[in-house]
């Protein structure tokens, strides 16, 4: 049973047909044809479809799209300026080459944004408390402390 | 100019110089030095060249300058687009924004095979750098004939050749008048001599991770066609469950478009990505299975692989090892024991399919584009050319993971749905549970000190599964093939090479027996990075600080006193270096390792310092040094991310990983009963890279993974005085 929902990602509104118990991440993907959040899990352990809600990163992998309204989505997309510059953690990523296969960068580049809003100078132990919801196949944590490093350096 | 001796181990590539009678291997890459020779050299092109030789196979020349290098392999994570491009880009002196690089598709670039086995420097980059020094040769040719000048007076800068003092250039299309170069690459081809690189040996930055960051579509996964449909595979409960009945005309489920049954092969297609998860979940609580398999569940899979029957051979017999059966005061024996590891790639696998016109079209994340596609082929008894496999990446595989599989999926369920492109995207606990592991292995090493403290007697036994089930052009190694109605039985005959690979060790010893014992296993098998080595070096580098303790010698010391190979020194030597400062406090402990991949292949010393908690048992890896040397390094950036990610990968499989199952299946079905670490648990990783811009690449993304483990099980004795012999590492074995 379809419904329509009006849903605020990236700072415009756009509104959907679906079924209201559809998990966000379907939407943001399917309807809405987002990259940046990816299929991990299903069950919100490991941070591959991790947005930005009101400013909090969270998986968006059970959240039923019908709880979202009203709320303010940001996804990975939504970072990049307008003008086609990119935000200081997404240069960041970019400038200590924090990928191997990047699936999990995703949810690596939103938690840290969430986490450099709440402390703009994390130490080590807060940059490993802060993405500990993220989980790394390839092995690129080194790099990606780094990258929040940098990023914070440069915020 | 570097010393040019080299022992024959260190080069892949054998020549035979005809002015003296010393086989000699060194690197094609050098003609400075074969001028200087000036002998008749055998030479030979890269494998993958001499299967694909003409240039235009692995050029393409295009009308704006630039040009597109065609490749028979898959991005995986490693960043080989990107060292492709550079090692192109060098030989054509262009600027690297002017080279593209297109992965593996079938009928569009050059059969590669796999991208495994850390060959694709070897193979594909090799064979990229003579097409380009020759292609290079033919431009500045037509250029010289054109212009009636000798090649050697023109310059070629970022795809222009122009003549000395002259203003006229012309690009390299012009010079081709728009065609491209259909000859053959033949020797003698002129390689840019290491002196002038621009790129090669540097850190360069992958061309790819800002698409990566601006969420631009790069995986199979972001795949959108017009008219695309979703589908999920129902998997039966168990490795040979039966679909006993499924009542196709009562099932239903919201926007359902169809259900597709062949056997126990059964599946269901929505327009809407969550309808078809939906269906999945009815489909799976309408159909019901049988099954009589039961898996060992009860059994201790240590002993329980030992007493399989198998197939054994001697993989090594030198000297007389038979005084190992006398006690003897200087003697020591040891078993070792490592469980089935999952890839566990962060992105399911996902494949989309395509059937019109005749053609099937299948979108893939395989390792091997062209083996898929003969196997596929087989399976739907389709005619090779009507089979067209593309290359997209996926998530990282590290090995032969789910990508072939959810690739049969999606052509079986297009070949029933055709017209409509077809996307499967296998869920977290399907990869988990139906992905192909890395084998358990049991080790039992033996050896003997002699008076001055050296190894003088070594026996050593592997068991093993297989370590490929690739499709291999194969049906029978599909996993939907054997559950059709007309199934594909799984093949009896098995790559066996896997589970003796480093099953040799890498030093000087006089008396050498190796055996090894293949079994064929309870759990589906195939490739996980570094194949049996992981294992083998696990127990033969725990085994050579065991030693090292009898002896009474430092660690390093030791494996150094039993050591020939210059280039293997060379890693012992600078780890030391990196680690001398490295202090340890009660309750840690620095544990070393070292190993040269394939004993032919890439050179790794490792070091792991950990922290030992006495009462719990937990064991934290607090930072791991290594020091490699992958011959010439194409991309250094590359070389240290791959090196950093092998160790943390390594650490976790050691610390974390075992495949769980019940009677039925596989019970690690998601993160939390299959828990790799997480950044609460991960070490800093430090990589020091020991380039040989003069010698062959080796191909570094597999070297660490197995002395990374030893290290660290070699710093848990040191931290605790506990030996880890049984993995993974567990608290009640490491606690008082």
């Amino acid at each position: 049973m379809e419904k329509n929902l009006i849903l605020h990602v990236n700072g415009k509104e756009h509104t959907v047909t679906v079924d209201p118990a559809t998990p966000l991440l379907y939407v943001l993907r399917n309807q809405l044809e987002f990259n940046g959040p990816k299929y991990g899990c299903g069950i919100e352990v490991c941070g591959a479809c991790m947005v930005l809600m009101d400013g909090v990163a969270a998986p968006s992998c059970r959240i039923p799209v019908e709880a979202m309204e009203g709320r303010k989505i940001t996804t990975l997309e939504g970072l990049t300026r307008s003008d086609g510059s990119l935000h200081p953690v997404q240069k960041a990523f970019v400038k200590e080459q924090a990928a191997q296969c990047g699936y999990c960068l995703n949810g690596m580049v939103m938690a840290t944004v969430a986490l450099l809003n709440e402390n703009k100078k994390p130490d080590e132990a807060a940059i490993r408390a802060g993405l500990d919801r993220n989980l790394c196949r390839c092995g690129t944590h080194t790099r990606i402390i780094k990258a929040v490093q940098t990023a914070a350096k440069d915020s | 100019m570097k010393s040019l001796t080299f022992n024959p181990q260190q080069s892949r590539r054998k020549f035979i110089n005809s002015l003296g009678c010393l086989t000699i291997g060194f690197s094609l890459a050098r003609p400075s030095w074969a001028s200087a020779e000036n002998s008749l050299l055998e030479d030979t092109l890269p494998g993958s060249l001499r299967r694909t030789p003409r240039v235009d196979a692995w050029l393409e020349i295009l009308g704006d300058g630039r040009v597109r290098v065609l490749v028979g392999k898959m991005e995986l994570g490693q960043g080989v687009r990107t060292a492709i491009g550079m090692v192109a880009a060098e030989e054509l002196d262009l600027n690297l924004d002017q080279v593209e690089v297109h992965l593996a598709e079938t009928g569009r670039t050059p059969n590669e095979g796999y991208t495994a086995g850390s060959g694709s420097m070897e193979n594909s980059a090799m064979s990229v750098r003579y097409a380009a020094a020759f292609a290079r040769q033919k431009l500045l040719a037509i250029a010289a004939k054109r212009w009636n000048k000798d090649p050697e007076t023109l310059r070629m800068v970022n795809g222009k050749v122009s003549a000395n003092g002259s203003k006229e250039a012309f690009t390299f299309a012009q010079l081709l008048d728009g065609s491209q170069i259909q000859d053959e690459v033949k020797l003698p081809v002129k390689l840019k001599p290491a002196a002038e690189y621009r790129y090669i040996g540097k850190a360069i930055p992958r061309t790819d991770i800002e698409p990566m960051v601006r969420g631009e579509a790069v995986y199979v996964q972001d795949l959108r066609l017009p008219g695309m449909v979703h589908a999920r595979v129902v998997r039966p409960p168990a490795y040979e469950a039966k679909l006993e009945s499924f009542d196709t005309g009562s099932f239903n489920s919201p926007g359902l478009l169809k259900v597709v049954r062949d056997g126990s092969f059964l599946a269901v297609v929505a327009a809407d990505e969550y309808q078809a998860i939906q269906a999945q979940e009815r489909a799976r609580e309408h159909s019901r299975w049988s099954s009589t398999q039961t898996l060992p569940a009860d059994r201790d899979l240590n002993s329980y692989i030992r007493k399989l029957p198998a197939k054994s051979q001697t993989v090594k017999n030198q000297g007389n090892t038979t005084p190992l059966d006398q006690p003897d005061p200087r003697s020591l024996k040891a078993s070792y024991f490592k469980p089935y590891h999952m890839h566990g790639s962060i992105g399911p696998s996902c494949a989309v399919a395509l059937y019109e016109k005749g053609m099937l079209h299948v979108w893939s994340h395989t390792q091997g584009m062209y083996p898929l596609r003969d196997a596929i082929a087989k399976m739907l008894k389709m005619d090779l050319e009507k089979v067209h496999l593309i290359g997209v990446p996926g998530s990282g595989c590290y090995g032969h993971n789910g990508a072939d599989d959810v690739a049969t999926d999606a052509a079986l369920i297009a070949m029933a749905y055709p017209d409509k492109p077809v996307r499967v995207q296998w869920m977290r606990e399907e990869e988990n549970a139906w992905e192909p592991y890395g084998s358990a292995m049991c080790m039992d090493a033996e050896a003997r000190l002699d008076e001055t403290g050296k190894i003088s007697h070594w026996r050593y036994a592997v068991w093993s599964d297989s370590h490929s089930s690739r499709p291999g052009g194969n049906p029978n190694n599909l996993l939907a093939a054997r559950h059709l109605a007309e199934p594909f039985a799984i093949p009896g005959a098995r790559y066996s090479g896997g589970g003796y690979r480093n099953s040799e060790p890498y030093y000087e010893i006089p008396n050498l027996k190796i055996d090894a014992h293949i079994f064929e296993g309870p759990l589906r098998v195939s490739s996980l990075r570094s194949l049996g080595a992981y294992a083998n070096i696990f127990a033969i580098e725990s085994f050579m600080d065991e030693l090292a303790v009898l002896a009474k010698r430092d660690p390093l010391e030791f494996r150094l006193a039993h050591s020939t190979d210059e280039r293997a020194i060379a890693v012992i030597k600078k780890l030391q270096s990196m680690i001398q400062k490295v202090s340890t406090g009660p309750d840690e402990g620095l544990g070393v390792a070292f190993s040269r991949y394939k004993n032919s292949a890439s050179y790794c010393a490792v070091a792991a310092k950990v922290a030992v908690d006495k009462v719990s048992g937990t064991v934290r890896v607090q930072r791991i040094w290594a020091v490699i040397d992958a011959g010439e390094t194409v991309n250094l950036d590359g070389i240290i991310n791959q090196t950093e990610g092998g160790m943390i990968q390594s650490a976790s499989w050691t610390l974390n990983e075992e495949v769980k199952y019940d009677q039925e299946h596989i019970s690690s079905r998601d993160w939390t009963s299959y828990p790799i670490m997480r950044y609460s648990e991960v070490p800093l990783v430090e990589v020091a890279v020991i380039q040989h811009l003069e010698l062959d690449p080796l191909g570094g993304g597999e070297a660490a993974q197995g002395p990374t483990s030893a290290a660290i099980t070699n710093a848990i004795y040191r931290a605790g005085g506990k030996r880890i012999r049984h993995l993974p590492v567990r608290p009640e074995e490491v606690a008082g």
